[in-house]
């Protein structure tokens, strides 16, 4: 099973208070467990609550289309995506919207038992500490044979394939042209060092 | 002066490669070192290359400084979390061991034990981040050192990698998290390469171009389509196809040497990776007239 945790407020607040911005809320599968309430909470407070779409399955990409197809209109003059979902319903809807930058506004842990069933060509590995909105929306961790977090190794080939599979695409190539098309690349630069903090998979939500 | 001042000094600076055996037999190693030690500023030592399973990286760059020559000890991110890299460079710093090669490294599952687990707990520039703060005496937890260890950290950039955008942008990230200099991936594209020093020079962090002797045409085409970021030009394959078998290393020579020419007035220096040809590494450097 996995588990969403909301991000800390002010790597989210900015983002939500800007009038443009979209949000998804994924009430998910039986699998997930959503922290919706203060989600709902957190909205209100920023009166963004009708800015906001309750869906399920972002992890299906057929029916994250239909959903962005319903919202089309409002998705046209959205600058940003906030997803509260797992972390394979924000990688989905930023495959399916690639020209908008989508941010995760959950962290996903691990806990015991099975995960979500149907995640298809994305996955999430319930790291807690959600890369996404650094990344375009393409999970570092999963996308990555090395799982690196600060850019490619040297190892991809001439057509973007990766060292360890040559029908992989280099999870950073593709980070690069998606960060590319957003006209975020700088985000590559700008940011410090990341470094993954590992207690977090072990310790997932039994840490309070 | 020692590979550092030198660097500093804006000496055109050669270094070369000692792959460690599979096994203890390291001695003939050292010894071909020592033939060119009066040519060579300093001697880099890889980590378990090509992630097939050696001698340590750590053991031989100690054996070298025994011999009085200057290592450059390679670290990769491949096969130890983060307290086994600090610890190592905390033996190295002991051990006399001053410039450290920081890279990613290979996957495990090129290599010779396919099986074993990948760490990459921390990557090329995490681990830079990591060596700076233990000069300034702090592990990466943020405790205190009892003695502060000096290293002269370095990293690597490919020069012909697509897109080069985004080789640049991480060259400077390194930069940043502390490398003092460069060692290039082969270079065999002297056009290539001088656009890309055009970007790179503007960091002012100096950059030593990368030489790999070309045993044979097959060599050179493998490379091509499997080595990300290599080009051997054409005309090179040609001379090498040419060749006859015993001809090959005269044929190899005179490439490096009109590569290593072609590089002078590009770089800081050049990079040597004989990769078990060794012994002409004399003969490349004195085609190339040092």
């Amino acid at each position: 099973m996995l588990i969403t945790k909301l991000k800390e407020r002010e790597e989210i607040l900015s983002v939500l208070n800007s009038k443009n911005v979209f949000i998804f809320k994924c009430f998910g599968c039986k699998e997930v467990y959503l922290p919706e309430g203060e989600i709902d909470l957190l909205l209100t407070e920023l009166k963004c609550m009708e800015r906001m779409a309750r869906v399920d399955y972002l992890c299906r990409e057929e029916f994250t289309v239909k959903y962005l197809g319903k919202y089309a209109d409002v998705l046209k003059k959205a600058d940003k995506i906030v997803v509260f979902s797992c972390g394979v319903g924000v990688q989905v809807v930023a495959k399916c919207i690639p020209e908008t930058p989508v941010i995760p506004g959950c962290d996903t842990h691990y806990i015991n038992g099975f995960q979500g069933l149907t995640t298809q060509d994305v996955d999430c590995e319930m790291c807690g500490q959600c890369w996404l909105n650094l990344t375009g929306g393409i999970c570092p961790i999963t996308s990555c044979s090395k799982s690196l977090l600060n850019g490619p190794c040297g190892g991809a080939n001439k057509d973007g394939k990766c060292e360890v599979n040559k029908d992989m695409d280099c999870g950073w190539v593709l980070i690069y042209k998606r960060l590319k098309l957003l006209g975020e690349e700088e985000i590559l630069k700008r940011h410090s060092v990341n470094i993954r903090d590992y207690k977090l998979i072990i310790n997932g939500d039994k840490k309070e | 002066m020692n590979f550092e001042e030198k660097l500093k000094s804006g000496k055109f600076v050669i270094t070369s490669e000692i792959g460690p055996p599979k096994g203890t037999n390291i001695m003939p190693h050292i010894e071909e070192a020592e033939h060119i030690k009066d040519k060579v500023d300093a001697f880099n030592v890889t980590d378990l290359q090509s992630s097939v399973m050696r001698l340590g990286s750590l053991a031989t760059s100690h054996l070298l400084i025994e011999k009085g020559l200057e290592p450059v000890f390679q670290m990769t991110c491949r096969d130890r979390n983060r307290l086994a890299l600090q610890s190592d460079l905390l033996s190295a710093a002991v051990l006399g061991i001053r410039n450290v090669l920081i890279l990613t490294g290979d996957h495990t599952v090129l290599g010779d034990h396919p099986d074993a687990k990948p760490v990459f707990d921390l990557d090329s520039i995490s681990l830079l981040k990591v060596v700076s703060d233990l000069m300034k005496g702090k592990d990466m937890a943020g405790n205190e050192l009892d003695g502060v260890p000096y290293f002269f950290p370095g990293a690597v950039v490919s020069p012909g990698y697509e897109p080069q955008e985004l080789q640049i942008i991480k060259m400077e990230k390194k930069i940043e998290a502390g490398a003092k200099f460069f060692q290039t991936q082969a270079v065999y594209d002297l056009v290539a390469f001088e656009k890309f020093m055009e970007k790179a020079s503007k960091f002012g962090v100096p950059v030593l171009g990368g030489i790999v002797l070309l045993k044979s045409a097959g060599m050179a085409k493998f490379m091509n389509e499997n080595v990300a970021g290599v080009n051997v030009p054409e005309r090179y394959i040609k001379m090498m196809a040419e060749a006859d078998k015993k001809d090959r290393p005269k044929v190899s020579i005179q490439i490096a040497a009109e590569l290593i020419k072609g590089m002078k007035n590009l770089c800081s220096g050049i990079h040597i990776m004989p990769l078990g040809w060794e012994k002409y590494v004399p003969d490349v450097l004195d085609a190339s007239g040092f």
